[in-house]
């Protein structure tokens, strides 16, 4: 085996906001902990969160973490397993004061509080009025976050591998993972992070869709490596999408653009909403106007030489007003749709947002999977954190600012169980198997030597238009067929990728001939777990699962309250219970209901 | 010492999609062509954080460091 061997207590695999809290919790510690990632940390997607944090301080508006929890399962449409919501929920003050001390410049309250502001979905008393929850640093919460985290990491001694890109997971002959191998960018050498605790925390794949709100990092390298070691992806039919995402280039334009009046509008001009929505119109919920939008491309309204998406129209607002409250929204429809909205409409279509699914975990963090009859058996020295785990928190639907504190949260508990059961002794550095390396070295072979191959964009590109036309926001059986068909063909095509770049160092071509090996994986499970899944339930919602007596708002829980996971292995699925059972005696299981604001 | 193009090509991977589509551009249109002295320059303004970076792009900040301003507008164009 002719590779480099570093040795660990611990690997992290991603900087973003999971990442660094979990390696903050282990070097603080004291355990010797490495963190690869593919970008400087600070440029990780985290920083595009504006949003806010969530957690119920009570500092402006009444609030208690019960109401907390509710929100959440209720926002989860039940899929939420509710143990791990209530610890997140919990847990969440101590983690927000803990970013607080780390520095993090939140806003303020005029007594010198953290400032809250309302967000959708979050209500007090049980849905009865709006709360004031999300914790913000103005519009770059995300972005305060992890320089907060990055400053307190160099501190605690953190060893970065800066623009390293992980390959695959390494496991032995009992299935416990003993570290990862990875290529360094610089010198296209793979070398095996040997660890006797690997944390995964790699984000979400959002690029599988073609219009995406998601950064082009987000491969979805996690659940690539997780898929390809013979680990399940759980609940990967889940995808939250954005109604008004700029069409073509997916940059998101928020929901106050229809605040201020803007208008959607088909190919004839006619305000469509208010044949969907006759009260709210253009300021319905978001998943009601992302699937009337879809309804009307789908019926031949569309717009443009494609017909391919809608048009949202202020330019009945003055420029003033444009200019005054919509600046940057006025940018982006310059830069990205070439039109400026004082003169012409933006066209617009639903995009993919984030990712509710993932690897699956416990509220502790641990990696758990189907053994001998236990659904939920830890894999020995795998955890994994943020939105590339699945605890599952977010269930069929996430609340805005819950993603953050997803983050925060189980990016410690992953930290302090790695820590305790370091600590305990139950960790110890295991024996690499021989060929440890061979399945990454045999990647990195084959492109290498690739001959008359399928070309990645193009692959990548046809993966993308499949997913957006068959699993996208909203779902047709016979397009869910088709698309298992057509993206298992896909798949076939980016087993053969070639490069034209064959050199070594620095060879972004390569790179992203693996990351397209990654996001291959999640859009096989998407798909697959999608066609599978004969119910709507919060983001999957199916044209022929419809809002019924029996079945409110098309949920079945009758056959498929439970937890769908996807096996790479001959594409197998197999399912497994949603946990309804708190935590702790400290609460009553929030009872299942239909799903209504 | 020269730049290496890769490094500089792979430091254009940025948090903000905003960004990466219009490096996706940019690196389509131009980055083939520029010299070592303007690659050098690119290369010290993708140390910026992105929301700065996106902010000169997007015209809302104005860039005040003269060695960036040839790239800045390179960005820009649409």
């Amino acid at each position: 085996m002719n590779v480099a061997k570093r040795t660990f207590d611990a690997v992290i695999v991603g900087a973003g906001g999971a990442g660094l809290r979990a390696a903050l919790q282990l070097s603080e510690a004291g355990l010797k902990t490495a963190v690869l990632t593919k970008v400087f940390p600070t440029r990780s997607h985290t920083v595009a969160a504006q949003g806010g944090v969530a957690a119920s301080l009570g500092n402006t508006t009444e609030d208690n973490w019960h109401w907390h929890m509710y929100d959440t399962v209720k926002g989860s449409d039940w899929l939420g397993d509710q143990d791990a919501i209530e610890f997140m929920v919990k847990k969440a003050n101590e983690v927000v004061i803990e970013l607080e001390h780390y520095g993090m410049p939140f806003d303020r309250t005029d007594n010198g509080k953290i400032y809250q502001r309302p967000f959708g979905g979050h209500s007090m008393n049980y849905g009865q009025a709006p709360v004031m929850r999300s914790c913000a640093a103005a519009d770059r919460t995300g972005h305060a976050m992890l320089h907060a985290l990055y400053q307190r990491n160099v501190r605690a001694n953190t060893q970065f591998f800066v623009e390293w890109n992980a390959l695959d997971l390494i496991r032995n002959s009992e299935g416990d993972v003993l570290g990862v191998t990875a290529i360094e960018m610089e010198t296209g050498e793979v070398s095996i992070f040997h660890a006797k605790a690997t944390i995964f925390a790699t984000g979400g794949a959002g690029r599988i869709f073609y219009s995406s709100t998601n950064a082009f990092i987000n491969t979805g390298d996690g659940l690539g490596m997780a898929a390809r070691a013979g680990i399940p992806l759980e609940d990967m039919e889940f995808w939250q999408f954005h109604p008004t995402g700029v069409a073509g280039a997916g940059v998101l334009i928020t929901e106050g653009v229809r605040g201020e009046g803007g208008i959607l509008r088909n190919d004839s001009g006619e305000r469509f909403m208010e044949r969907y929505a006759p009260n709210l119109k253009d300021l319905a919920s978001r998943d009601v106007v992302s699937r009337s939008m879809v309804t009307e491309i789908n019926e031949g309204r569309g717009c443009g030489p494609d017909k391919d998406h809608v048009l949202l129209d202020i330019t009945h607002l003055s420029p003033e007003t444009i200019m005054k409250r919509l600046p940057g929204i006025r940018e982006i429809s310059i830069q990205f749709a070439g039109v400026d909205p004082i003169k012409a409409p933006i066209p617009v279509v639903p995009t993919c947002h984030y990712q509710m699914g993932g690897i699956p975990t416990n509220y502790k963090g641990q990696v758990v999977v189907p053994k001998d009859g236990n659904p939920n058996v830890p894999v020995q020295g795998f955890y994994a954190a943020g939105e590339c785990a699945c605890a599952s928190v977010h269930g069929a639907n996430r609340l805005g600012t819950n993603s953050l504190l997803d983050l925060l949260v189980f990016g410690k508990s992953a930290g302090e169980t790695v820590v305790e059961d370091f600590q305990s002794g139950n960790l110890t550095l295991k024996p690499l198997p021989d060929d440890a390396a061979d399945m990454s070295l045999a990647r990195i072979a084959r492109l290498e030597n690739q001959k008359n191959g399928t070309d990645v964009h193009e692959v990548r590109l046809a993966m993308q238009r499949t997913m957006q036309k068959h699993a996208g926001v909203f779902r047709f059986n016979e397009l869910l067929t088709e698309g298992v068909t057509r993206i298992l063909e896909v798949a076939e095509q980016s087993l053969h990728t070639e490069i034209g770049d064959k050199s070594k160092v620095w060879n972004t071509a390569r790179t992203e001939a693996l990351e397209l090996d990654n996001l291959i994986e999640v859009a096989k499970a998407t798909m697959i777990s999608a066609e599978a899944r004969k119910e709507s339930r919060g983001a999957h919602v199916r044209d022929d699962a419809p809002d019924t007596a029996e079945n409110p708002n098309g949920r079945d829980d009758k056959n498929w309250l439970k937890h769908t996971l996807w096996y790479r292995d001959g594409n197998r699925l197999d399912y497994k219970p949603v946990n309804l059972k708190p935590l702790s005696d400290d609460v009553e299981p929030i009872a299942l209901a239909k799903r209504t604001y | 010492m020269s730049i290496n193009r890769g490094r500089v090509r792979w430091q254009c991977r940025r948090a903000l999609l905003e960004l990466d589509l219009v490096f996706e551009r940019f690196l389509e249109r131009h980055f083939d062509r520029l010299g070592d002295d303007q690659i050098a320059d690119l290369d010290d303004l993708l140390r910026c954080e992105d929301h700065d970076l996106w902010a000169m792009v997007n015209g809302s900040k104005a860039c005040e460091t003269d060695r960036w301003k040839e790239m800045i507008g390179l960005l820009r164009q649409p």
